[in-house]
């Protein structure tokens, strides 16, 4: 098992989740994050006063995955969130030690295998 | 002159005046976080371009004696207008609040534009529309021109300014074309209680555009004043029952235009139909606005915040109702269809098609000039950072994390980069 953080663009978001729900990638956390990587400071001013945004907006996904599913969920993030200019952002692949799934218990790669959705209970 | 005439249409100019940044909250929260300000600009940079435009130029082209099709010169720079009477108010007030009208009508077309239009484009495109095209289609229906010698009916401006902005705001949509993002992907509004404190606003402003169109501080006004009352409410009602019917919940953004709809439709009708005829008028008016929005969102068109749905379907509805509806008992003058005068109706009918096919043709020339100098629309790149921060070096809602104050000795040392990035870089690392 390998955790996929990406850092990307966030008009970028809905075209990778577009690519990654292609992918069969379906079990994913983002949040909403500010950094930098080295692209050019954005310089905004507010009379008179004249600030360089030194932190971007970004979107950060955390993806846990199955061996196999390493590679089509980094070619998909890689294909979609790029645009060629600076500031596009980063794929890190990291190693998992355990992983649980809490409404069932299960541990490691049965954790991050996706389940058909159950039908809602009525009401 | 008369006091209370000029006490009424000084408080009216200033009301009208409120419903241009009104205008610019209301379409600022149906857009995303990152064109909030851009949309505003677009309504409140039309106070100033299209202010002075018709100061300098436009109201002599549209109330200056001159052709059937357009005013003349004469007033040009506002020569002869001053505090002799017109009417029974200040000619120079009456100019005022003639560009009250200018302003708010440029700036309604910017809905069907925003989220992708270049900013200095759209300037000229203010200055430009609100001269050859705005300017003309009043002399047409107030300035004595060749659609007040037909007889047609348009008590403060349902033709002359909803349907006038909503075919320019079609052909404007149709010429940037679609945003990219448009049928792809969900496109949001961003605060829709912006969305609704603009729809309140718009109404308060709005009995000065309708009661005010009576020129006075009398009968006329009154009724007026009570039909912008009541018509946008049985719209409002029928709106919402519509939203319940079909989808089983009242929404916010639906109550805003629902608002937007009567007020449009009620515009041309106000002082010529009794207060039930309002109500009946406004309830109706709510069907083909409502199903044309629903029918556009199914479109390739983008008219991104439906002014052809709310102020073109609107206003059409509105002007034909006025042909139907208008009673010589409250009007002083023409009866419509119901009253024993079908003619009115094929006036009303008249007007809005012409008014319609000459905003478009001229709306469309417009941008093919202003697209000869410099582009119209933003790059694709630009459109995805958001045109706040593109256009306008801004953001509505900027926070201050690493926002680095830029001192104006640094600014010196900006033109040398090399020199101060690898030391803003080592800080980070």
């Amino acid at each position: 098992m390998k955790l996929v953080v990406a850092v990307i663009r966030p008009e970028k978001l809905s075209e990778v989740l577009e690519a990654l729900f292609r992918a069969a990638v379906t079990g994913l956390t983002i949040s909403r994050v500010q950094g930098h990587g080295g692209e050019t400071e954005q310089v905004e001013t507010y009379r008179g006063t004249t600030v360089k945004m030194e932190l971007s907006e970004k979107v950060r996904l955390e993806i846990g995955v199955s061996n196999h599913f390493v590679e089509p969920t980094v070619q998909a993030i890689l294909r979609a969130a790029r645009t060629g200019d600076v500031g596009d952002g980063k794929v890190f692949v990291l190693p998992v030690d355990k992983v649980y799934r809490i409404r069932t218990g299960e541990a490691d790669e049965a954790a991050v295998t996706p389940v058909a959705a159950e039908a809602p209970a009525a009401g | 002159m008369i006091a209370a005439d000029v006490a009424w249409m000084l408080l009216s100019t200033a009301l009208v005046l409120l419903m241009t940044p009104a205008l610019g909250f209301f379409y600022g929260g149906l857009v995303r976080t990152k064109n909030a300000l851009n949309t505003l600009m677009m309504s409140v940079c039309a106070l100033g371009f299209v202010g002075v435009a018709w100061a300098l130029l436009g109201y002599s082209l549209a109330f200056a004696p001159g052709l059937p099709v357009v005013g003349g010169l004469g007033h040009a720079l506002l020569a002869g207008v001053a505090l002799e009477p017109q009417g029974s108010i200040p000619h120079l007030l009456f100019m005022a609040y003639q560009g009250t009208f200018a302003i708010i009508t440029a700036a309604l077309a910017s809905g069907a534009v925003v989220e992708r239009m270049r900013f200095p484009a759209y300037l000229a495109f203010l200055v430009l529309w609100s001269l050859f095209v705005y300017a003309p289609v009043a002399h047409w229906v107030w300035g004595n021109g060749w659609l007040a010698g037909l007889g047609a009916l348009d008590f403060a401006g349902g033709t002359v300014v909803h349907v006038n902005a909503a075919a320019a705001a079609v052909v404007a949509a149709l010429m940037v074309g679609p945003r990219k993002d448009y049928a792809r992907q969900a496109i949001l509004p961003h605060n829709v209680a912006f969305t609704l404190l603009g729809a309140g606003l718009l109404w308060f402003g709005w009995f000065g555009f309708n009661a005010g169109s009576a020129l006075a501080a009398n009968g006329s006004a009154a009724l007026a004043f009570v039909n912008t009352l009541l018509a946008p409410c049985a719209t409002l009602v029928a709106w919402t029952l519509l939203d319940l019917w079909r989808a089983g919940k009242a929404t916010a953004v639906g109550a805003a235009t629902a608002i937007v709809v009567g007020l449009v439709a009620i515009t041309p009708a106000a002082g010529y139909v009794g207060p039930l005829a309002a109500l009946a008028l406004g309830a109706f008016a709510a069907l083909p606005s409502y199903f044309a929005l629903l029918w556009r969102a199914r479109t390739r068109l983008d008219d991104s915040l439906d002014v052809a749905a709310a102020h073109g379907v609107g206003g059409i509805t509105g002007a034909l109702l006025t042909g139907v509806l208008a009673s010589q008992a409250w009007s002083g003058g023409a009866d419509g269809l119901l009253f024993g005068n079908p003619r009115q109706l094929g006036v009303q009918a008249v007007a809005v098609l012409a008014v319609m096919a000459f905003s478009a043709l001229a709306t469309a020339g417009i941008l093919k000039l202003i697209a000869l100098f410099t582009p119209v629309r933003v790059s694709v790149r630009e459109e995805g950072l958001g045109l706040d921060l593109t256009q306008h070096g801004e953001e509505a809602y900027a926070r201050d994390e690493g926002a680095i104050l830029v001192l104006p000795r640094e600014a010196a040392a900006d033109a040398l980069p090399a020199a101060a990035a690898p030391q803003l870089a080592g800080g980070r690392a």
